[in-house]
């Protein structure tokens, strides 16, 4: 009976990162042209889609607010995003709970004063699943609502940490995550460096949560560097394409 | 677009949430915010410093209008002595029954024969070219027609493309030496038609 080794003696882990590296990052911004703002984000093998709507009139004139928009959020997974073919309908309780902080972790940072009686959509959809689905959603909600333009109080990135002998890992993949440790998922706003979503649904001595909030603020500033760049990158390319390129 | 114009002096690039600089002595214009008593950015753009006033512009949103905005738009509703019209920007406008150009005269005041027949004027699902009168307060949109070149648009091409690429010019309806009309809206919408002296060729 060989327990896996979640971290080798060389202090590597199954898929040869060390327990402070996160995925490769890549992504892409607009790629779809008839939402306002959206975005491609994979996290290793982990990818996810966002498209933003808005702000714009609300689709249900009862829910708006005199004084500021509402967002709405809908999550979906792919039945090709996990290696088992799985449908998921819409109501599935997992996905409401996930579209539902979603949809506040971004009400409390867009700036929804800005535009009373208005709506703003979100509309994530997970493509391929190996860990880190909601972080991943969260990262990437993130660049399609600045694709948008709508105006938000901070960069919010989000990251999942597992832990295991005593080391908290950072952005875990599936094999990672299916083993019996505890996993976290964290998203912090960049500037401000406060917490703004943190869930678990596992055992954690109270001991260690200090590390594992500290290592989670750690992920999510890594990722948010690499962020940045590629929306800087971007709009560069964006100028260039409409012949006012800066000198 | 006003951040695009020449004579800007820097080209800081800024992402959401970083520090543009320091708060004391600015205004704060568009996509900032004052947070510790530093200027921050709140959506990802370039800034513009125009005097004291430092704004940052993103290079994709949704259409805000200004008056004297020329829009290309279409009728979703037709109600009390107004037609709901779709602009592509956060909120439906208003074209206020007394803001159209009445065949019979050009000032008479609107009577409730005016109101009944409102449907004999643009109907919902007509594309119609029109200014924006006003802006109020919560944002909404007033438009007019209260000139000839606006009006119903029919017999031509619709397109649609990002409001920001359109530049805010003199001229927004335009005839193009191949015979087409063209008017450029404001808000992304695009409009073509034959020029009326030419008769349908190419």
């Amino acid at each position: 009976m060989s327990k896996r080794e979640f971290i080798s003696p060389q202090g590597l882990r199954i898929d040869g990162r060390k327990p402070g590296e996160i995925r490769r990052i890549d992504c892409t911004l607009g790629p779809f042209s008839h939402a306002d703002g959206s975005a491609v984000l994979e996290q290793g093998n982990t990818k996810v889609i966002a498209s933003v709507y808005g702000p714009r009139e609300a689709k249900r004139k009862g829910d708006v607010l005199h004084d500021r928009a509402i967002v709405t959020c809908e999550m979906s997974i792919t039945s090709f995003a996990t290696s088992e073919r799985k449908q998921r309908s819409k109501t599935d309780r997992r996905l409401k709970e996930r579209s539902l902080a979603i949809q506040q972790i971004f009400e409390s940072v867009i700036s929804t004063h800005l535009y009373p009686r208005s709506q703003i959509s979100i509309f994530v959809q997970v493509v391929q699943s190996d860990g880190g689905d909601m972080a991943a959603s969260i990262n990437a909600s993130t660049l399609a609502l600045i694709d948008a333009g709508i105006p938000m109080q901070d960069f919010l990135t989000a990251c999942t940490i597992g832990f295991v002998d005593g080391t908290p890992i950072l952005d875990i993949n599936y094999t990672e995550s299916a083993s019996s440790g505890p996993e976290v998922t964290a998203a912090i706003v960049t500037k401000s460096r406060k917490i703004s979503y943190m869930q678990m649904a596992d055992k954690l001595p109270i001991q260690h949560l200090e590390k594992m909030m500290l290592a989670a603020t750690e992920g999510c500033l890594m990722v948010y560097e690499i962020l940045k760049k590629k929306i800087k990158a971007h709009s560069y390319s964006l100028l260039h394409a409409r012949g006012t390129a800066p000198s | 677009h006003a951040a695009w114009k020449s004579g800007m002096s820097e080209r800081q690039y800024v992402t959401t949430g970083e520090v543009i600089g320091e708060e004391a002595g600015f205004l704060r214009g568009h996509g900032t915010v004052a947070k510790d008593g530093k200027l921050q950015a709140t959506v990802s753009g370039f800034v513009q410093r125009v005097n004291k006033l430092v704004s940052v512009h993103a290079l994709n949103s949704r259409y805000q209008g200004e008056i004297g905005d020329v829009v290309v738009c279409r009728i979703l509703e037709v109600a009390d002595k107004l037609w709901r019209v779709d602009l592509n920007s956060r909120k439906n406008a208003i074209l206020m029954l007394s803001a159209v150009h009445l065949p019979g005269g050009v000032q008479r005041r609107r009577t409730q024969q005016d109101q009944l027949n409102m449907r004999q004027y643009f109907v919902e699902g007509d594309l119609i070219s029109a200014e924006v009168q006003a802006v109020k307060q919560d944002g909404s949109i007033h438009l007019h027609t209260r000139s000839l070149k606006y009006g119903k648009l029919n017999k031509g091409l619709f397109l649609s493309v990002p409001a920001s690429l359109i530049k805010r010019c003199k001229k927004h309806f335009h005839t193009l030496k191949c015979g087409v009309d063209i008017i450029l809206g404001n808000n992304g919408y695009v409009w073509m038609q034959f020029s009326r002296e030419q008769d349908g060729e190419e």
